[in-house]
C-alpha cells in the first residue's frame, strides 16, 4: 500500500503535520495486525518492566490516599472552599490600597523586602565562602573536619528561614534586621554546601600547573581554584538573590520586616483589594529582579547553566 | 642540583611587562568599578533593611544564650541540667510530635504528588516544541509563573480562611507552588528533547497524545522523577512551617514553644525536624542517583 501526502513546501507547519497524521494514521494502522503477527516480541513489551511501573504507580496512589484520609480530606470541604475563594476573587477587584499614605507604606515595605534579600544573601555568601573550602574534599584532606563541616551545614540548612527569623527576633528584636539575619543563616548552610561541591568539581590541571612552578598552598587557591569557581559562585549567588526576594516577602508574617507583615494583616482583616495589590506588587518586583539578575548573570558568565 | 631559569634581556622584559599590565589593567579596573557599585548598593540596602552591626555585636551574646537555654531544662526534676541527661523527659512529647512529623511528611508528599501531576500535564502545553496553540501556551506559562512567584505561605494564609484550619490548605498551597516550580523545569526538559522520535511518531500517523506518550515521556520520565524528588525535599522544609499560619503539621507546636518560651521543647522539636529533613535528604539523594543510573542504561 502506498500513500501520497502533498504539502505545500515550507508553508506547512502545524497544518502540514495535521495533514500528514490524517493521511498516514489509517494507513499505518491498517498494517498493524500483520506487523503484530510478524514481530510479536516487540509488541508484547517487557512484562516485568510493566509490572514494576504499575507497582510504583499503585504505591504512589496508595500513599496519597492514605495521606488524604489522615489529613481529613473531604470533597465537601474542597467544594465550599473553592466557592469561598471565588467570592474572595470578586472582592479583590480592583486592587487598591485605600489611601495614598498606605500605598507609600507598601512601597517602603517592598523596598525593605528587596533590601533584606540582597543584604542577607550577600552576607551569607561572604560567610560561607571560606567554609566552602573547609568542606571541600580536595582542599582540606582531613576526613574528620570535612565530615563535621558538611554535617554542620546540613543542620543549618535543615532549619527553615521562618524558624531562623523567630530565633533572631528573640536576639535583635522585631524588624527587618532579624529578617536579614534569618536569610543569612539559612543560606549560609545552602551556600556552604553548593560552594564546596563547586570547589570539588574544579579542574585539577591549573592546580598542578601552580604546584609545578613552586606555588604555595595559598597561591594554588588564588590562581588555580578561584578563577575557576568565581563565575559559577556569582551565578549561584544571583540565583539565590532572586529566590530570596520571594522568601523575604513572607518573613514579615512572623514580624521580621518587609511586605509580609502588611500582606498577612490584609489577609487576616479580609481587605481583599489590598491583598491583590500587594500580590501584584510582589509579582512586579520579582519580575524586575529576575530581569536584572539575568542581565548581570549574562555579563558575568555568558549563557551557561548553573547547577543549584 | 642547582636550577637556573633563563632570563630575558631587560628592554624586552620591559615591553612585555608593560603589555601585560595594560591587558590586565582594563579588566581589573572594570572589576573594581563593579565591586564599588555593588558595595554602594549594599550600603543603601543595609540602611533600608536597618542593618545594625553594633546591635548585633552587643546582642550576639543573647544568641548564644538562647542556644544555651534551649539546651538545658528550665523546670522539672532536672532544672539547669543539659537536656541530654534525661532524654526521656526532654522528648516527653515524642508520641505527639512524631505524629505531627508524619503529618508534615504527608502534607509534603500529597502536595508534591498533586503538584507534580499538574505540572506534568501543563508542561506539555507550555513547551514550545509541542504546544498546540500559541495563546494557550502563553496563558499556561503566565499561570505557572504566578504559581511559583507567590510564596506558598501566602497561598496557605488565604486558603486557611477559605477552607478552614488544618492540613488541607497546607496541601493545596504546596501543590500550587509545586505546580509552578516544576512546570517550569518540566517545560524546559520537554523543550530540550530529541525531536527524532516525535517525527517518527508523526510520520507513522500517531495522534498528539500518542506522540507525547511514546516519543516524549520515555525521554524525560527519569528526569521528571528526579526533579519531583528534589521538590519533595524542599516541600518537607516548607511543610514544617505551614503550621505557623495554621495549615497543619509540626509548625504549630514549634511556633507555640518559641512564643511561649518552652525552651527545652524548642530544642526537642528542632532536633526532630532537622533529623527528619536529613533522613529525607539522604533517601531522596539515593533514589535520585538510582534514577540517573536507570537513565544511563535506557
Amino acid at each position: 500500500m502506498s500513500v501520497v501526502v502533498r504539502t505545500s513546501g515550507a508553508a506547512g507547519g502545524a497544518s502540514a503535520t495535521r495533514r500528514i497524521r490524517a493521511a498516514l494514521g489509517p494507513a499505518a494502522r491498517a498494517e498493524r495486525a500483520a506487523l503484530e503477527k510478524r514481530h510479536p516480541e516487540i509488541f508484547a513489551g517487557s512484562r516485568t518492566a510493566r509490572a514494576g511501573g504499575v507497582a510504583v504507580v499503585a504505591g504512589l496512589v496508595g500513599l496519597l490516599v492514605f495521606a488524604l484520609l489522615r489529613l481529613d480530606f473531604s470533597f465537601a470541604r474542597i467544594g465550599s472552599g473553592i466557592a469561598q475563594l471565588a467570592h474572595f476573587l470578586t472582592l479583590m477587584i480592583p486592587p487598591s490600597s485605600g489611601t495614598w499614605v498606605r500605598f507609600g507604606l507598601f512601597v517602603h515595605a517592598l523596598g525593605e523586602t528587596v533590601a533584606i534579600a540582597l543584604v542577607g544573601t550577600l552576607a551569607a555568601a561572604v560567610l560561607a565562602f571560606p567554609v566552602g573550602f573547609l568542606a571541600a574534599r580536595n582542599v582540606v584532606p582531613g576526613r574528620f573536619l570535612h565530615f563535621f563541616a558538611r554535617r554542620g551545614l546540613d543542620t543549618i540548612r535543615g532549619v527553615d528561614t521562618l524558624i531562623w527569623a523567630l530565633i533572631w527576633i528573640n536576639v535583635v528584636g522585631l524588624g527587618p534586621f532579624a529578617g536579614v539575619l534569618a536569610i543569612m543563616s539559612s543560606d549560609f548552610g545552602a551556600f556552604g554546601k553548593l560552594f564546596s561541591e563547586t570547589i570539588e568539581a574544579v579542574d585539577r590541571k591549573p592546580v598542578e600547573g601552580v604546584v609545578s612552578t613552586g606555588g604555595s598552598r595559598l597561591a594554588e587557591i588564588r590562581f588555580a581554584i578561584l578563577p575557576q569557581i568565581l563565575p559559577v559562585v556569582a551565578g549561584q549567588v544571583l540565583y539565590y538573590v532572586e529566590s530570596n526576594t520571594r522568601s523575604a516577602t513572607i518573613i514579615g508574617i512572623v514580624g521580621a520586616g518587609g511586605i509580609g507583615m502588611f500582606l498577612s494583616e490584609a489577609i487576616h482583616t479580609l481587605e481583599w483589594q489590598q491583598v491583590s495589590l500587594l500580590v501584584l506588587m510582589i509579582l512586579v518586583a520579582v519580575a524586575v529582579i529576575d530581569q536584572i539578575s539575568a542581565r548581570i548573570r549574562f555579563a558575568v558568565i555568558g549563557d551557561r547553566r548553573i547547577e543549584v | 642540583m642547582p636550577t637556573t631559569l633563563p632570563r630575558l634581556p631587560d628592554d624586552r622584559l620591559r615591553t612585555l611587562v608593560a603589555a601585560h599590565a595594560e591587558a590586565v589593567g582594563a579588566t581589573r579596573r572594570r572589576t573594581l568599578w563593579s565591586v564599588a557599585a555593588l558595595i554602594a548598593v549594599v550600603i543603601v540596602a543595609g540602611f533600608v533593611a536597618e542593618v545594625d552591626p553594633v546591635k548585633l555585636v552587643s546582642r550576639i551574646g543573647a544568641f548564644g544564650d538562647y542556644l544555651g537555654r534551649i539546651a538545658v531544662f528550665d523546670n522539672g526534676d532536672h532544672v539547669g541540667r543539659p537536656v541530654l541527661v534525661a532524654p526521656g523527659e526532654w522528648m516527653w512529647g515524642i508520641g505527639h510530635w512524631s505524629r505531627l512529623i508524619l503529618d508534615t511528611l504527608l502534607i509534603a508528599y500529597a502536595g508534591t504528588l498533586v503538584g507534580a501531576v499538574a505540572a506534568f500535564v501543563l508542561s506539555f502545553l507550555a513547551a514550545r516544541n509541542l504546544g498546540r496553540h500559541p495563546v494557550l501556551r502563553i496563558a499556561v506559562k503566565r499561570f505557572l509563573e504566578f504559581c511559583r512567584t507567590v510564596p506558598e505561605l501566602v497561598f496557605a494564609l488565604v486558603f486557611v480562611i477559605a477552607f478552614g484550619l488544618g492540613a488541607l490548605p497546607g496541601v493545596l498551597a504546596l501543590a500550587i507552588h509545586t505546580t509552578g516550580a516544576l512546570g517550569k523545569l518540566f517545560g524546559e526538559l520537554v523543550e530540550n528533547i530529541d525531536m527524532r522520535p516525535v517525527e517518527g511518531l508523526t510520520a507513522s500517523g500517531g495522534s498528539w497524545w500518542q506522540t507525547v506518550r511514546f516519543a516524549v515521556v520515555p525521554q524525560i520520565a527519569a528526569n521528571f522523577a528526579g526533579y519531583a524528588l528534589l521538590r519533595f525535599e524542599i516541600n518537607v522544609r516548607g511543610a514544617s512551617v505551614m503550621g505557623f499560619v495554621g495549615a497543619g503539621g509540626i509548625g504549630q507546636d514549634l511556633l507555640e514553644a518559641i512564643r511561649k518560651f518552652y525552651y527545652a521543647d524548642v530544642s526537642a522539636i528542632l532536633v526532630l525536624i532537622i533529623a527528619t529533613v536529613m533522613v529525607i535528604d539522604r533517601a531522596t539523594e539515593r533514589l535520585r542517583h538510582r534514577l540517573t543510573g536507570l537513565e544511563g542504561r535506557a
